[in-house]
């Protein structure tokens, strides 16, 4: 009874701060700019069916690929047996489900397969970190929190793994002894093809010790899921769950078109028709009160970015992939797409606390999106060549992020290299990036 | 061009005509002589497979796409409105263009600002004229045999997913095309894209382009493949400071179908 009291209690706790922090999370989408991603219902979802659940550009990289791949479906799939301790652990029973039949020892056994696939990945992408040193994980970016969350993060899975298969061979030697509250098990008939071998750390311990353990593995196993369930939302693992909507709201237009801006359109519409009053008072906002400010253009501080681009920044686990193909960063520039991402979120963050800190008003910090988290240089390095967008597995476009930007240092700030001044200028006066006059751009015809 | 001239749309409305195609040549095109020579190339093209068609002129101007892509919105829709009002008024149906990112701003862009056109790639073109049979090319012509690589404008391949077009064209000059290590969707940009091309480039270890160089010549071939003016001037430029000119070619594919169906002036 106490046993299950503990249970409910550090359950609840879990379930609390999991959701306290998702909703932070939540507030801090909803303060991005609208952008209406409501159409095309079938194709994304069948994007997300492609790209999230099939996991179809993950591959692209088989050797990473595949191993998420066994991470990733051991689990979901291990999940089910979740709700079997969760279950077990409200009701203070023992395999409630092990009444179900044959199949249940059959789900056992391919749980125990798909942890040893998940504890062998997790080993691989460790060594991979921190032995094997992949460039794309030695990035300036990636010193201290960054590593040190991926490296939490594949310690848990695989201490969670060793515990799930622990508990399985300690019950396995428990059932074989017919110790009380382990008999008449029924239907575990081969359930432990992995655990077997784990048998033997435990096999010499007395009638008493063995229950020990493996109480002792089931608790630590359930607490450590609670805790990582906490952890998630506050670390780059958060795209378990994101990586759906980011996915279903995918960008399904060719990645060569860029936006064009409506509030720009309203102008230049403006600008062009003769019977418009430069002069007159602007209309009313929808709700008749004072006129809306006139909108800021393109993304300057957080709150600029449209509430995809910061669902995209909580939903990079930074992988690394856009910086690895970027060719920017692989010429040694500044620029990395994963950093532009990492720094969208961190503002994101930082902004959030502000606010909630502030009773739901962001108080200005003195601080912006552009300056001090991403820099200049790093805006005016991209080709905007969509290697970026192309790679990611989970199509986050860090490019849009970065010439939102540039809009943002161009029309509100009027801030740009003087070569590209002067490609402005040329473009205006003579209709070409160069200054050849107009007139002479049919010559061609007569050389 | 001394051979024929290539009519503009003013002369053509003048007469009374509507050309089926406008080919639209680009800044680059018009104004950079390396560029020029593929422009001709493509206009010896269109000329020889009989393809009604006009080019714009001094009416032509810049898309908007290296202002837009710099940030500057405005600039980039005024651009955009006036060339709407020009193709608009000359009721241009279907565009050809030599130019990637004219290609894909004006196929992707444009629409939803009032210009609704069908646009080609050159490459796309080119390719469809070879399958109909109205571009022969000579029996014996210098590229056959030629180990040929292509490099991926971002604009064509990745952007708008067109990777086959200019390779089943490489391929009708029964040359041996080899791809580099990064290709297709995986292919690494010139470093001109994002009005890079009119600015010195940031701090780094390396220019852009050396490094695409380095994918080519790594592939041993002799020819540079590419479709875009930009491409090739950067291409033109790694080759140049890996100093392998005379050894491998920089070339637009329509230079190459050009030389191959013999139809360049001496």
């Amino acid at each position: 009874m106490i046993a299950q009291l503990i249970f409910a209690v550090m359950f609840g706790t879990g379930i609390f701060f999991f959701s306290k922090r998702v909703a932070f999370i939540r507030r801090n989408i909803n303060m991005g700019r609208d952008i209406d991603l409501s159409d095309r219902k079938a194709e994304r979802w069948k994007t997300m069916a492609r790209v999230a659940v099939g996991q179809s550009k993950m591959v692209t990289r088989p050797v990473a690929g595949i191993l998420h791949i066994l991470v990733y479906v051991g689990f979901v799939i291990i999940n089910l047996e979740m709700m079997e301790i969760v279950i077990d652990g409200f009701l203070g029973t023992h395999r409630i489900f092990s009444s179900i039949g044959p199949i249940y020892g059959i789900l056992i056994a391919a749980f125990e397969f798909l942890a040893l696939g998940v504890l062998v990945a997790c080993v691989v992408f460790l060594l991979r970190r921190n032995l094997i040193g992949l460039a794309r994980f030695k990035s300036k970016e990636m010193g201290g929190w960054p590593s040190l969350d991926a490296n939490i993060i594949l310690v848990t899975e695989i201490l969670l793994m060793f515990a799930f298969l622990s508990m399985n061979a300690a019950d396995s030697i428990a059932i074989s002894r017919e110790l009380e509250h382990y008999m008449g098990m029924a239907n575990l008939e081969g359930a432990f093809p992995i655990s077997q071998y784990f048998v033997l750390l435990y096999s010499g311990l007395n009638d008493v010790g063995l229950i020990f353990a493996e109480r002792g593995f089931w608790w630590f196993h359930i607490a450590g899921v609670l805790a990582f369930l906490v952890y998630i939302p506050y670390s780059k693992h958060f795209h378990i769950l994101l990586a759906f909507p980011n996915t279903y709201y995918s960008n399904l237009d060719e990645s060569g078109r860029l936006d064009n801006m409506a509030a720009v359109k309203k102008e230049v519409d403006l600008m062009m028709d003769p019977t418009a009053d430069p002069y007159a008072t602007p209309p009313p906002s929808a709700d008749g009160g004072e006129p809306e400010a006139p909108p800021c253009f393109g993304v300057k501080d957080g709150a600029d970015l449209t509430w995809k681009q910061i669902m995209e920044s909580y939903s990079c686990t930074e992988c690394g992939r856009c910086t690895s193909v970027c060719p920017a960063n692989l010429t040694g520039k500044v620029l990395s797409p994963r950093k532009i991402m990492m720094d969208c979120r961190d503002r994101m963050d930082d902004i959030g606390e502000n606010r909630d800190s502030n009773g739901g008003e962001f108080k200005d910090d003195g601080k912006m999106l552009v300056g001090d988290y991403v820099s200049e240089e790093e805006i005016w390095a991209c080709t905007s060549c969509q290697a970026c967008v192309e790679a990611c597995p989970i199509n986050i476009n860090p490019m849009g992020i970065i010439l939102d930007m540039r809009r943002s240092l161009i029309m509100e700030d009027s801030k740009s290299p003087d070569p590209i001044t002067t490609m402005f200028n040329n473009i205006e006066n003579n209709g070409a990036p160069w200054a050849f006059p107009a007139a002479s751009r049919g010559d061609w015809i007569r050389d | 061009m001394n051979t024929f001239k290539v009519p503009t749309m003013a002369e053509m409305t003048a007469e009374g005509k509507s050309p089926e195609v406008l080919f639209w040549v680009g800044c680059a095109g018009s104004f950079d002589d390396r560029a020029k020579s593929i422009t001709k190339a493509i206009a010896r093209i269109l000329h020889h497979a009989k393809v009604d068609f006009a080019v714009l002129g001094a009416e032509e101007s810049c898309t908007g796409d290296p202002a837009k892509r710099a940030g500057n919105e405005f600039l980039f829709q005024m651009q955009a409105a006036q060339n709407i009002a020009v193709l608009n008024g000359y009721g241009i149906k279907k565009i050809v263009t030599g130019c990637p990112h004219c290609f894909n701003v004006m196929k992707n862009e444009y629409p939803e600002l009032g210009g609704d056109y069908k646009v080609m790639h050159h490459s796309q073109f080119i390719a469809s004229l070879i399958s109909e049979g109205k571009l022969t090319l000579a029996d014996d012509h210098p590229f056959k045999g030629r180990r040929i690589t292509f490099h991926d404008p971002c604009y064509l391949g990745r952007g708008n997913g067109e990777y086959e077009a200019p390779r089943s064209v490489i391929e009708a000059l029964d040359a041996e095309l080899v791809e580099m290590r990064n290709c297709k969707s995986k292919g690494l940009c010139c470093g001109a894209g994002g009005a890079q091309m009119f600015k010195e480039a940031e701090k780094g270890d390396k220019e852009i382009n050396d490094k695409r160089t380095e994918d080519a010549i790594a592939t041993s071939a002799t020819i540079v493949a590419t479709g875009c003016p930009f491409c090739n001037t950067m291409m033109t430029d790694g080759v140049k400071s890996a100093e392998k000119t005379g050894s491998i070619d920089v070339k637009d594919i329509a230079e190459m179908i050009a030389t191959a169906a013999n139809i360049l002036p001496e």
